[in-house]
């Protein structure tokens, strides 16, 4: 299910060159912003939750990974060099799995691992923020790179219509319309994150089962469809 | 196998050239400002999707009407109950939707330029009597007329509204001015930042991911900083802490100068002292993304 070969061409495409800069630039301004912050209002917790929960999980997460999710197929669909990779003796699923794990790897080295840093920077842990916000950005990690990962098969705009989501379906509509919280995924991993962390600091509008259902349910379908949709890959020609 | 025969020298000189009839061209030529105002215009139309396929229509029409039917909205409620002022502020209807205008500018900006890049039709561009400045020049009125056209439209609906629904002529006038104003510099900001930022790479899904990084997480990190800055007590920094954002920028301006009410937390805005500076930074980006831009584009090797 895994080829070793498919994953360092990934990792090249998604790390090679400039994309390494801007992927790495928005960690390190996380990082940077907290030191900042530490320096000037010292351990609070609720300023490390509002600056992780605002900050990391609701616009760093999801923009890291449409860039890792879509990225790592979108631009071989889009100059048409997929067709090299699709016509070796591989299967279909087993190309995406291991593209899925690649995107999932980048957007959680690039996502979580800040956010842990940035936690600790914060307020040293306490009550679990830094260790509960790390959970749920890996757990949307998963999500977001396999819902992107799918969108960069099915769409040559895939990069606007993964942020269309993330930017206005999570965060405008979920802030007015309670409803959409339900289907945000977001919202999924901050129950998980509610859970680790144990107190009121972190608050979902999703229960735990519910959220854990449809994460695993959002991960595994979406994955499933991007292999679906490889195997009777169409190429299309420049608009 | 093939065996290779020496070819035969031409036996004495038989070559010649043929007169086929081509014709050079006598007619009238239109000239270095006809090309960039057609680059200008094509581009312009580009932004909107015209003279493209359907699917690309599809989200610059899109976000158009997601700009436009709030304020038909809000001007048919202002008329239905009679109100005696509109639910939103001329200036404060661009900073509600930054995240719709961010969207454009972020699909735009690498449509137009990218694909340029790309396609290395660049060149090509330049073969033709245009330099560097009229191609840049016209990519950037085209997309920050674009820009215009995206957040004034709706501006004019509140504005024919509040005048249909008898509101004071002279405040709503003013209100309109001001509010042009703004969404003027908003407009030459983001299509400059947009430019340079998508300039950067053929990618064009890549220029987008970028552009709107650049933007909402500049918007996040300021607005985090300056609600612990509210929060601490320490409001004289805000104004400062927002000079960091484009948005930010737009509304410090606004509100220092245009009667606008800032969103900043506390709805603290600049003084005019400080707002002289925001006049400044926003000048200062506009004029060094027409430089930035100017700098890509003068090697056409590319």
């Amino acid at each position: 299910m895994y080829d070793p070969t498919v994953a360092r061409l990934t990792y090249r495409a998604l790390l090679g060159r400039r994309r390494a800069l801007i992927l790495g630039a928005l960690p390190l301004l996380l990082i940077g912003i907290s030191l900042v912050v530490r320096a000037l209002a010292g351990a609070d917790d609720q300023t490390a939750s509002d600056l992780l929960g605002g900050l990391a999980l609701a616009t760093m997460v999801p923009i890291i990974g449409v860039i890792a999710g879509t990225g790592a197929i979108g631009p071989e669909i889009d100059d048409g060099s997929v067709v090299y990779l699709l016509s070796k003796p591989l299967k279909r699923p087993t190309i995406i799995f291991t593209k899925l794990i690649v995107a999932i790897a980048v957007t959680m080295v690039f996502s979580a691992l800040p956010t842990l840093i940035a936690g600790f920077i914060l307020n040293g842990n306490g009550q679990q923020i830094a260790v509960a916000y790390t959970v749920a950005a890996l757990v949307s990690s998963i999500a977001y790179a396999a819902l992107f990962l799918l969108l960069g098969t099915v769409s040559r705009h895939a990069v606007v219509f993964g942020l269309v989501y993330a930017l206005v379906w999570e965060a405008l509509f979920g802030s007015l319309v309670p409803g959409a919280r339900t289907l945000s995924v977001q919202q999924w991993s901050l129950a998980v994150a509610d859970k680790v962390a144990g107190g009121d600091m972190i608050s979902s509008d999703v229960g735990l089962t519910t959220a854990t259902v449809l994460l695993i349910a959002v991960t595994v379908l979406a994955t499933w469809y991007a292999g679906q949709k490889l195997r009777a890959l169409t190429l299309a020609g420049e608009e | 196998m093939a065996v290779e025969h020496p070819v035969a020298p031409p036996s004495g000189d038989q070559t010649r050239i043929h007169n086929i009839g081509y014709r050079s061209y006598d007619g009238p030529r239109l000239g270095r400002s006809y090309a960039r105002r057609s680059l200008y215009s094509q581009s312009l139309r580009g932004a909107y999707g015209l003279g493209r396929s359907v699917k690309s229509k599809v989200l610059p029409m899109l976000l158009f009407v997601v700009m436009c039917v709030p304020a038909a909205i809000m001007v048919a409620v202002a008329v239905a109950t009679k109100a005696s002022k509109l639910p939103v502020d001329y200036t404060e209807y661009a900073i509600y939707f930054q995240a719709v205008i961010s969207l454009y500018v972020a699909s735009q900006a690498p449509q137009s330029v990218s694909r340029d890049l790309r396609f290395k039709t660049v060149p090509l561009y330049f073969s033709r009597p245009i330099e560097t400045a009229d191609y840049v020049r016209a990519k950037f009125a085209a997309l920050a007329s674009a820009m215009f056209i995206l957040t004034a439209a709706p501006l004019l609906v509140l504005y024919v509204g509040a005048l249909l629904a008898k509101l004071d002529f002279t405040d709503q006038t003013k209100g309109f001015a001001q509010g042009l104003v703004s969404v003027t510099l908003l407009s030459l900001l983001l299509a400059g930042l947009g430019l340079v930022i998508a300039a950067v790479t053929p990618r064009r899904g890549f220029g987008i991911a970028a552009v709107i990084a650049v933007l909402t997480i500049s918007y996040g990190a300021v607005s985090t900083l300056q609600a612990i800055a509210d929060a601490q007590g320490s409001t004289s920094a805000i104004p400062w802490i927002g000079l960091f954002s484009p948005i930010t920028l737009i509304d410090g301006v606004q509100s220092a100068f245009l009667g606008a009410t800032s969103a900043f937390p506390g709805g603290v805005g600049p003084s005019h002292g400080e707002g002289v500076a925001y006049v400044l930074v926003v000048l200062g980006l506009i004029a060094a993304s027409y430089g930035l831009l100017m700098r890509r584009y003068k090697k056409v090797g590319l």
